[in-house]
């Protein structure tokens, strides 16, 4: 045990996901030594974080204003919508830089088992998006896994009637693997999804 | 470690169960085996899109699978599918709350991991591909299950004759705390009186009389649901959470 602030200090940093005691004792003792310009700005960091960062009003993304950056951009095709899980997926998609439409976050996946139905996402605000008719094409890219399968489910049979194209991100092999270990699921999807080669 | 160094391993038969997130990648997957009840084991790695076990050990999947054991969790070695019901299960929403419905009372029926329970294990598996296959109406089968689940238990439900005294039915009164049906005599004070075609379907749905639950009407179907969901809240003494959100 160390003194009170020190000890303080190793138990709040402790408490981060995938910090175990032996690693916060060490990253206390690095900001110990560490020039103080610098924790200050990781303490101004944190601050503005809790402080400014809150979710867009019409997508649900972390935002630091009202809209996000992604909905502010006029230069973004309106017409496509992707619905995604968390905010971490729009950064994972933005990255491929593939798409140029814009975002709904749901906040989850329905999952009955942890109590999560489809009212505790943000179902409502996404139907409110629909209304004014400027959205042509939905694209479900929930997770591949069950939860996220049965969420796209519920959402393609609530958005179909309404007239919409509803698409589904395709699952399959992962580029740089070896068809030998792919399993019998993802390589059956592989089958289900294949394409024609226009060459 | 055994005295050559090497982990002990053991295979099965499960089913999963859940699966929650564990730190960066791992997810820890809830099975019911065969031979060893439920086991909670460490899927290393699985929530990256490289992993060996990939999508099978997601809920609702039958697989052959290899554990080692570890110091607090065991850990999944193998697997290998036996039986994918996942997709068949969450490409229709109905299906897909029936069947979290299924999952979460077996492993509230399965409180103590290690004790096997094969009864429960074969039971879940024929329910999970009747509802993969779409067999019956996916409310029938979820019934259906957990009335035969409580059975299996100990605690089975009476539909035709008296609970308490066993005097032949069918008879009009029931009470949920009495276990089903009672005569005239044996009533308490405060009992119901469902519909007969309600007892009926019920009884159809326990002995498994797939023709008389096929052939039933909507009507004595939420009756009959209402009753199977109160009695299965009866005997575990809590909530069933995901029985809230089944679509009937």
């Amino acid at each position: 045990m160390y003194e009170g602030v020190v000890q303080d200090l190793i138990d709040e940093l402790g408490r981060l996901p995938g910090v175990g005691p032996k690693s916060a004792q060490r990253i206390a003792f690095h900001l110990l030594q560490s020039d103080p310009v610098d924790v200050r700005r990781l303490v101004s960091a944190l601050t503005e974080v809790t402080e400014k960062v809150r979710f867009c009003s019409v997508c649900g993304n972390v935002s630091a204003d009202d809209l996000c950056r992604i909905c502010r951009d006029e230069r973004r095709d309106v017409s496509v919508l992707c619905v995604v899980e968390e905010p971490k997926d729009v950064v994972a998609i933005e990255k491929t830089r593939e798409f140029r439409g814009r975002y709904h976050v749901l906040g989850g996946a329905i999952s009955p088992i942890e109590g999560v139905g489809p009212d505790d996402l943000r179902i409502k605000e996404l139907l409110t998006r629909l209304a004014d008719g400027a959205i042509g094409e939905i694209i479900l890219a929930t997770d591949p896994n069950l939860e996220g399968e049965a969420t796209a489910t519920y959402l393609a049979r609530l958005l179909k009637p309404l007239g919409l194209r509803v698409t589904r991100l395709a699952s399959g092999l992962p580029v740089g693997g070896d068809l030998e270990y792919a399993d019998e699921l993802t390589l059956g999807r592989a089958f289900e999804g294949r394409r024609l080669l226009d060459v | 470690m055994d005295q050559n160094g090497a982990m002990p391993l053991y295979r099965d038969e499960a089913v999963v169960l859940r699966t929650q997130k564990l730190g960066e990648a791992d997810r820890i997957v809830t099975f019911l085996t065969r031979e060893r009840g439920r086991v909670r084991a460490v899927a290393k790695g699985v929530r990256k899109t490289s992993s060996r076990l990939g999508g099978r050990v997601e809920p609702f999947m039958q697989v052959d699978v290899q554990f080692y054991e570890g110091r607090s969790l065991d850990v999944v070695n193998q697997v290998e599918t036996i039986g994918a019901y996942g997709l068949g299960i969450a490409s229709d929403y109905g299906r897909y709350t029936a069947g979290t419905a299924m999952l979460e009372t077996t492993e509230r029926l399965t409180e103590t991991e290690g004790e096997p329970s094969l009864q429960l294990y074969l039971l879940l598996v024929g329910a999970l591909r009747a509802l993969s296959a779409g067999e019956h109406a996916p409310a029938l089968i979820l019934d259906a299950f957990l009335l035969r689940s409580l059975a299996v238990a100990g605690w089975a439900p009476s539909f035709t004759d008296c609970a308490r005294c066993g005097e032949p039915g069918p008879h009009r009164s029931f009470t949920i705390a009495s276990g089903g049906s009672v005569c005239p005599p044996c009533r308490p004070a405060v009992a119901t009186a469902p519909h007969p075609a309600t007892l009926a379907l019920l009884a159809a749905l326990l002995s498994g009389d797939w023709d008389v639950a096929d052939s039933s009407e909507e009507r004595h179907r939420r009756e009959a649901s209402g009753i199977t969901a109160a009695y299965l809240q009866w005997h575990l003494e809590r909530q069933v959470r995901s029985l809230r959100l089944v679509e009937r």
